[in-house]
């Protein structure tokens, strides 16, 4: 599948391996259709808990393993512009809102995008995920309408469908499955969870063949149905 | 890390008694608990780099095991305590990982701040 053309691609989550699952095919896609992508990942999961029994890392050891994981999931999908940003894992909801936007205006500012991927605001379960998503949606929201670039939000709570119907963006990323292994594959610390909501997912219904490795899904927001 | 043993842990928790050490703290079920199990309650709890001294330290219990550490006027302690390891930062590190490997509670001491 070829995705419509855009300027420049502005991805933003909070922690290594966010990109992995939902949408590391897209930003490969894009990436192959010479499309500049921007990744800022705001911290470095320094709270993840799969540590192994008997464990592989500890607390203190698991950013830097996890610091090598992303720019390797980096390398897998052919990305070269990656923004570590400093802040700490399970944070970020605590960070100063203003703060908040203000890293996100200069993130946009800085790469000019056409499309910003992150999270939908209350739709995506984890509070740093939360947090990103309208950090971001308030920075676009006070930009003039015309100027806004189009933002592509991911929503996987157990109430999001409900709430927000399907997805109206589904990507096909079947040609940059490669891509994407090779992401999931560097995230190697946090595979499990990964599997583990596959297998839910598999469990909720879906189908095996509309599944991750084929498919990624956003919703396209829309600021008439604003989330404040 | 390694698996507690009793009297090498009792042995490093009294040789930071009596210092100020900056402690970090920290019990979770993981954020996606309440996700993955709607009948999960999910709470827990976080202190990174607060300092403290200790005039006792002590490892109780068999494993997991319990750990406190007795203040002039207060207490600091964890259950569930599972490894431990003295890091290359002199740093003692202690840590429950329950079954599936995932950590649901750390005690960690050191006389230097932790990184942010």
């Amino acid at each position: 599948m070829t995705l419509p053309m855009e300027r420049h691609v502005l991805v933003v989550f909070p922690h290594p391996d966010d990109e992995a699952f939902g949408v590391s095919g897209t930003i490969a896609t894009y990436i192959n259709q010479g499309i500049p992508v921007t990744y800022a990942c705001l911290t470095l999961g320094e709270m993840g808990r799969n540590l192994g029994n008997p464990p592989f890392a500890t607390r203190e050891t698991l950013p830097h393993i996890r610091k090598e994981e992303l720019l390797a999931s980096a390398k897998a999908m052919g990305l070269t512009d990656l923004r570590m940003m400093g802040l700490r894992d399970k944070t970020i909801e605590f960070e100063d809102d203003e703060k908040m936007v203000e890293m996100m205006q200069s993130l946009i500012s800085d790469t000019n995008p056409s499309l910003i991927i992150t999270f939908y605001p209350n739709y995506a379960v984890h509070p740093d995920h939360d947090a990103t998503g309208r950090a971001m949606i308030r920075a676009v929201r006070r930009m003039p309408e015309e100027q806004r670039p189009k933002i592509y939000a991911l929503a996987f709570s157990n109430d999001s469908k409900e709430a927000l119907g399907e997805p109206d963006i589904v990507h096909n990323i079947k040609e940059a499955a490669e891509q994407k292994m090779g992401s999931m594959r560097a995230h190697i610390s946090q595979t499990a969870w990964m599997l583990e909501e596959m297998d839910k997912r598999l469990a909720d219904g879906e189908a095996e063949a509309e599944n991750w490795l084929n498919f990624e899904r956003f919703y396209t927001y829309d600021f008439s149905k604003d989330f404040e | 890390m390694e698996l507690v043993q009793v009297d090498r842990l009792q042995e490093l928790l009294n040789n930071f008694a009596n210092e100020d050490i900056y402690i970090h703290l920290e019990t979770t079920n993981g954020a996606y608990a309440a996700h993955f199990n709607e009948n999960v309650f999910n709470a827990g709890a976080f202190i990174r780099n607060v300092m403290i001294r200790y005039e006792l330290g002590k490892i109780a219990g068999e494993s997991p095991h319990r750990i406190g550490l007795k203040l002039p006027y207060g207490w600091v302690y964890a259950q569930g305590i599972t490894h431990f390891e003295l890091d290359e930062h002199g740093r003692l590190l202690m840590a429950g990982h329950d079954q599936a490997g995932k950590l649901a509670v750390a005690l960690q001491i050191s006389k230097t701040p932790f990184t942010y």
